[in-house]
C-alpha cells in the first residue's frame, strides 16, 4: 500500500497540460504538429490511466501531495472512484480529440481551441483524481474557466450569450461552494475524501451546520451537474461545436458536477452519516424532480441539439438518485450510469454533429429519411437512443435495472415510478426522431445535401461515434465481466459500505 | 555583506541611476536602465536569502540610534513588498522600453523629450517605494512617502494637457494626505519625542493628541490608497496615465501607503485601535468592494475598468482589520502578503495589456477592441490569465488571500463579511467577463493598424502567469514569515493544523 508509484497521478495531468500549453504557441498552419501533439498526450494518457486502473484493482494506492499553507493541500490520489472517472474521461477524451480534428478541419482559431480544450481535460482529470475537497475545488474552478473560451468559439452573439449564461451559473456555484468548504474545513479541519467518510462524529455536535454545508456544497456541484432549478446553462450552452458539446455532456463538465455530489455524499459525509442528516431524502426528490423534469422538457423541443441537452439533465439526475438511495445496489445504478451516460451521450452528440455538418440538419423535424441517407450515423444514433431509454442489452438498461432494485432494496419504492415515468418520456422523444429518420422518405432538399458527397462524412466523424456506440452495446453485453463499469462500480460500492 | 549594504542597495540604487539618466544620452539611459534592473534583482535576492537565513535584518543609518537616526530594517514582509517592488518594476521597465521607445513618432505619448523624463522619475519612485518598504520610522516614512506621491504625479503629468487636471487632482489629494500625515507625526513627536515605529509602539496610550494623531495619519494614508469614499481621484488618474505609468501607480504605489497603514495599526497604535474601528474600516472596506465593483460594470474604456478594479480590490486589503483578531490574528500578514503581491502583479498585467491594445487599436474603447483575442492574442490573453487572478480563481495569489479571509471570518463568527466577498468575486467576474467576451466576439471591427509587438506583451503576459500561480509559492511565503516575522504584526500559527 505505500506510494511507489507518486509520480502517476502528475503525469496523467501533464499528458494533457504540455500539449495545452505548447499547443497555445503553434501557429494556425502547424496542423500536423498539432494534431500528433493531441493524438501524443491522449494516447499517452490512456496508458498511464490503463496501469492506474490495474494497480487500483490490485489495492495500490498512488498519491502525490503539496502543502501550500497549514489546510491547504493539493493532493492528487487515485482510488476506484478516480480510475472509473479518469478512465471515462480519458477514452472519451481520445474519442473526442479525433473527432474535433475532423471537425474543425480548416475552421480558423484551431490553436486556441485545442489549447483550451487540453486545459479542459487537464482540469478535469484533475476534478477526478483530487484526494481532497480543497484540491477538488481548484480543478472544478479551472474546469469553468477553461470551459469557457470553448463554449464562446465561434464569437457569434448566441454563442456570447450562452457563455453569460454559462459563465453566470457556473461563478455562482463556485462561490456556494467555496463557502461550504471553507465552512466546513473551519469546523472538521482539512477534509480529505475517504473511503465511507469522515464527519460521523461532528454529525452528533454541528448538525445543523453539517446541512447547510451540504446544502451549500450541492448548490456548488448541482450547477455542473444540471440539478433543477440550477440547470438553466445547459440547453443554451448547445450553441458551442459539436466536440464542446461532446466535452460539456459527457467528458467533462456535467460529469465533473455528478462525480463532484458522488464524492461529497460518499467520501466526504458518508453515506450513513448523510442519511441520518435526513438530506439524502431531499437529494433524492431534487434529482428524481429533474429527472422527470428534463424528460419533460426534452419531448417539446423541435432543435436537436436542445432536446438532447434536456436529456442530458434528465439522465445525469439517475446519478445522483442512485447516489441518494442508501444501499449497494442504488449507488452501483448510480456509478455506472456516471459511465454509461458519458458514452451514450457522446455518440448522440457527435451524431447530431455529424447530421448538421453533411446534411445541414438541425431540428428534429427535418430529420425525415436521414437514417437512409446516413445508415452509418443513424445507426450509432438509434443504438445510444435505444440505450438512453433502458432498452436491453444497452448499457442503460443496466443502469436502470439497479436503480430501480435498488430502490426496492432501501425502501424507496416510488422511485420505481419516476423511473418508468422518465422511461417512457425518454422513449416520448427518442422514438418518434427513430421513426422519422428510418421510415419516411427523405426531402429532396436533404437528399441534395447528402448526394453532395461521396460518403456520409469524413472517417474521422464517423469513428469516434460508432466505437462510442459499440462501447454502449458492449458495456451492456459484457457488464458481468471483470472490468466492465458495472464490476468496477461494484468494487466501489463494496469498499464505500 | 554588511546589513548597510545589504539594506541600503535596494534604496541607493535607482536614485544613483535617476541621477544618471536625467544626466545622460538616450544611450546611457538604456544602460542604466538594464545595469539597474539587474542590481536591483540582485540585491533584492541577496535580501530575501538574508532574511531567510537570519530573520529580522536591521541597520541604523550612520551608526545614530533612534530617536535620532534613520532605522531601516528588512523583516519577512518587508522583504516580501521589495521583491514585488522589484519583479513588478522590472516587467514595467522592459514594457516601457517598448512602448515609449516604439512610436514616437505615432501615437499620443507626446513628443520625445518628455517621455525622456519618464525614466529618472520612474527610477526615483522604485527607490522611494523600496524606501518605504524598508523604513522603520515615522519621520522618515513621511519622506518616502512625499517622494512617491510626487513623482507618481509627474509620471502622470507625461500623458500630455489632456492628463494634467487628473494630475492635479492626485497632486491635491496626495499633498493634502501628506500633510495630514506629517502632522499626526509632529504630534506623536510632540508627545513621546521618539519616531521609530517600535519606540512608539512602547510608549503608546491614550491620550488627545495621540488619538489626533492616528485619526490624522490613517484618514491620510486612506486617502493616498484611495479607500471608498476618498477614492474619486484614483480612476481619471490611473486611467489618464501612459500605460507603464499606470501599471506602476495601481499595482506599486498604493500598496506603499497600505503598507504603512498596516504597520501604523498593528505596531504604533494597538491601543487607539477598539474592535469597533476595525469593525468600521471593515465597513469601508466592503463599500469599496462592492461600489468600486460596481463602477467598473459601467466603464465604457478599458483603463477605466482597470482603474475601478483598483478601487474594489483595495477594499479586500482593509478587511483585514476586523478579520485579524484572536484565533485568526495570523491572517494579516499572510492575506496581506498574498493579496498585496498577486493584485501588484496582475493589476501592472493588465495595464500593460491595456496598453498594448491601445497601441495597436489607438483607442480602448471596449467596443472598438471586438475579436481581440484574435488579432491581439498575446496582451488579450494577457489580460484574461490577470482577470481569472482578480476575480480569485484558483491557484491565483487572490484565490488564496480570499480563502484566507473568508476562513477568518468563519473562524472568528464574523459572517458578515462572507456575502460581501461573495458578491465581489461575482461583481469582478462581471465587469471583467464583459470585456473578455468583447475579446472573443467574432471580429466586427477592423483589423488593429498595427500588430502588438512581443516585447510589449511578454512582461506583461510573465507577471500574469505569476500571479496565477502564486498559491503555489505559499510554502516561500510562509517561510520567510515564520523566519523573518513581521515586526509588530501578529505571528503566523506555527505549524500544520
Amino acid at each position: 500500500m505505500t506510494d511507489t508509484h507518486a509520480w502517476l497521478p502528475p503525469a496523467i495531468l501533464l499528458t494533457s497540460l504540455v500539449p495545452g500549453v505548447v499547443i497555445f504557441f503553434l501557429g494556425e498552419q502547424r496542423h500536423v504538429l498539432r494534431t500528433s501533439l493531441n493524438l501524443a498526450g491522449a494516447m499517452a494518457k490512456v496508458i498511464l490511466v490503463a496501469m492506474m486502473v490495474w494497480g487500483v484493482f490490485h489495492d495500490r494506492s498512488y498519491a502525490w501531495s503539496v502543502t501550500l499553507l497549514p489546510g491547504l493541500t493539493l493532493t492528487f490520489r487515485a482510488d476506484a472512484m478516480a480510475a472509473m472517472f479518469a478512465s471515462l474521461s480519458t477514452v472519451l477524451w481520445l474519442v473526442t480529440t479525433i473527432y474535433a480534428v475532423g471537425y474543425l478541419e480548416g475552421s480558423p482559431h484551431r490553436s486556441r481551441f485545442f489549447g483550451f480544450f487540453s486545459l479542459c481535460v487537464t482540469s478535469t482529470m484533475g476534478v477526478a483524481l483530487a484526494g481532497n475537497l480543497f484540491t477538488f475545488f481548484v480543478c472544478y474552478e479551472l474546469l469553468t474557466a477553461s470551459t469557457y473560451p470553448l463554449v464562446v468559439h465561434r464569437g457569434t452573439e448566441k454563442a456570447l450569450k450562452g457563455g453569460r449564461t454559462y459563465l453566470a451559473y457556473a461563478m455562482s456555484g463556485g462561490v456556494a461552494l467555496m463557502v461550504g468548504m471553507i465552512w466546513l474545513q473551519a469546523i472538521a479541519g482539512p477534509v480529505d475524501f475517504r473511503e465511507g467518510g469522515s464527519l460521523a462524529q461532528l454529525a452528533v455536535t454541528h448538525r445543523s451546520s453539517l446541512i447547510a454545508i451540504f446544502t451549500l456544497l450541492i448548490i456548488g456541484l448541482g450547477v455542473k451537474a444540471a440539478l433543477v432549478p440550477l440547470h438553466g446553462w445547459l440547453p443554451q450552452a448547445m450553441v458551442a461545436p459539436a466536440p464542446v458539446s461532446a466535452l460539456l455532456h459527457a467528458v467533462a463538465v456535467v460529469k465533473a458536477g455528478a462525480f463532484g455530489i458522488v464524492r461529497v455524499v460518499y467520501d466526504v459525509y458518508g453515506v450513513h452519516t448523510a442519511d441520518a442528516l435526513g438530506v439524502k431524502q431531499a437529494l433524492l426528490a431534487v434529482a428524481a424532480f429533474t429527472v422527470v423534469y428534463g424528460s419533460a422538457r426534452a419531448v417539446f423541443q423541435d432543435d436537436l441539439k436542445k432536446r438532447l441537452a434536456f436529456s442530458t439533465v434528465s439522465q445525469v439526475s439517475y446519478i445522483v438518485m442512485g447516489v441518494a438511495m442508501v444501499g449497494a445496489t442504488s449507488t452501483i445504478g448510480g456509478i455506472v450510469h456516471l459511465v454509461h451516460q458519458g458514452i451514450m451521450k457522446i455518440t448522440l452528440f457527435l451524431c447530431a454533429g455529424n447530421l448538421a455538418e453533411s446534411l445541414h440538419v438541425h431540428a428534429v423535424s427535418e430529420m425525415d429519411g436521414a437514417g437512409r441517407l446516413m445508415p452509418l450515423t443513424m445507426g450509432a444514433f438509434s443504438v445510444a437512443a435505444l440505450g438512453m431509454i433502458g432498452v436491453p442489452p444497452a448499457a442503460g438498461f443496466i443502469s436502470k435495472w439497479y436503480l430501480g432494485l435498488g430502490a426496492l432494496e432501501s425502501g424507496d419504492a416510488w422511485v420505481i415510478g419516476v423511473l418508468a415515468a422518465s422511461s417512457l418520456l425518454n422513449a416520448v422523444y427518442f422514438l418518434p426522431i427513430l421513426y422519422a429518420a428510418w421510415f419516411r422518405e427523405p426531402s429532396a432538399e436533404l437528399a441534395a445535401a447528402r448526394a453532395a458527397h461521396a460518403a456520409e462524412a469524413p472517417w474521422a466523424l464517423l469513428g469516434p461515434p460508432l466505437a462510442t456506440a459499440a462501447m454502449t452495446l458492449l458495456a451492456g453485453l459484457f457488464a458481468g465481466s471483470p472490468f466492465s463499469p458495472l464490476s468496477w462500480a461494484a468494487l466501489i460500492a463494496a469498499r464505500e459500505y | 555583506m554588511s546589513d548597510a549594504v545589504l539594506l541600503g542597495a535596494p534604496v541607493l540604487l535607482p536614485l544613483a541611476a535617476a541621477v544618471l539618466a536625467f544626466a545622460g544620452g538616450d544611450r546611457l539611459r538604456r544602460g542604466v536602465t538594464v545595469a539597474l534592473c539587474a542590481g536591483l534583482a540582485l540585491a533584492a535576492a541577496l535580501l530575501a536569502g538574508a532574511a531567510w537565513n537570519r530573520g529580522v535584518i536591521t541597520h541604523h543609518v550612520g551608526g545614530w540610534l533612534p530617536p535620532l537616526g534613520i532605522l531601516l530594517r528588512a523583516d519577512g514582509l518587508a522583504v516580501l513588498m521589495v521583491i514585488m517592488n522589484t519583479a513588478v518594476g522590472i516587467a514595467v521597465s522592459v514594457f516601457a522600453a517598448g512602448y515609449f521607445g516604439g512610436h514616437d513618432e505615432g501615437h499620443a505619448a507626446g513628443p520625445h523629450g518628455r517621455t525622456a523624463l519618464f525614466w529618472p522619475v520612474w527610477f526615483m519612485l522604485w527607490g522611494a517605494l523600496n524606501a518605504l518598504f524598508l523604513s522603520g520610522d515615522v519621520f522618515n516614512l513621511y519622506v518616502t512617502l512625499e517622494l512617491v506621491g510626487l513623482s507618481g504625479v509627474a509620471l502622470i503629468s507625461l500623458a500630455g494637457t489632456k492628463a494634467w487636471p487628473a494630475a492635479m487632482r492626485y497632486l491635491f489629494v496626495s499633498l493634502l494626505a501628506s500633510l495630514s500625515y506629517l502632522l499626526g507625526t509632529a504630534l506623536l513627536y510632540g508627545q513621546f519625542g521618539v519616531l521609530d515605529l517600535a519606540g512608539l509602539g512602547r510608549a503608546m496610550a491614550d491620550v488627545p493628541a495621540a488619538r489626533a494623531a492616528a485619526a490624522l495619519m490613517f484618514v491620510g494614508l486612506a486617502a493616498k490608497t484611495a479607500l471608498v469614499p476618498l477614492h474619486a481621484w484614483l480612476p481619471p488618474a490611473h486611467a489618464g496615465a501612459p500605460a507603464p505609468v499606470s501599471a506602476v501607480l495601481s499595482a506599486l504605489v498604493i500598496k506603499g501607503s497600505f503598507y504603512l497603514f498596516l504597520r501604523l495599526w498593528f505596531q504604533v497604535f494597538p491601543v487607539l485601535t477598539p474592535a469597533v474601528l476595525a469593525q468600521a474600516v471593515g465597513l469601508f472596506g466592503s463599500a469599496a468592494i462592492l461600489w468600486g465593483s460596481a463602477l467598473a460594470l459601467r466603464q465604457s474604456r478599458l483603463k477605466m475598468v482597470v482603474a475601478y478594479s483598483t478601487v474594489a480590490q483595495v477594499g479586500y486589503l482593509f478587511l483585514l482589520f476586523p478579520l485579524a483578531t484572536g484565533a485568526a490574528a495570523s491572517v494579516a500578514p499572510l492575506a496581506i502578503a498574498f493579496h498585496a503581491v498577486s493584485h501588484a502583479c496582475a493589476k501592472a498585467a493588465m495595464f500593460m495589456a491595456a496598453g498594448g491594445l491601445m497601441l495597436a487599436y489607438g483607442t480602448d474603447d471596449i467596443r472598438a477592441l471586438r475579436g481581440a483575442a484574435v488579432q491581439a492574442s498575446a496582451p488579450a490573453l494577457a489580460f484574461a490569465i490577470g482577470a481569472m487572478v482578480l476575480i480569485g480563481l484558483p491557484p491565483g495569489g487572490n484565490f488564496t488571500a480570499k480563502w484566507l479571509l473568508l476562513s477568518a471570518s468563519i473562524d472568528t463568527g464574523q459572517w458578515w463579511w462572507i456575502p460581501v466577498i461573495a458578491a465581489g468575486t461575482l461583481l469582478a467576474s462581471g465587469y471583467l467577463f464583459r470585456v473578455l467576451t468583447v475579446f472573443m466576439e467574432s471580429s466586427g471591427s477592423a483589423a488593429p493598424a498595427s500588430a502588438p509587438r512581443v516585447s510589449l506583451a511578454a512582461p506583461a503576459l510573465v507577471l500574469a502567469v505569476a500571479a496565477l500561480l502564486l498559491a503555489l509559492a505559499a510554502p516561500a511565503v510562509t517561510g520567510v514569515l515564520e523566519r523573518a516575522p513581521a515586526v509588530g504584526l501578529p505571528a503566523l500559527a506555527g505549524g500544520p493544523s
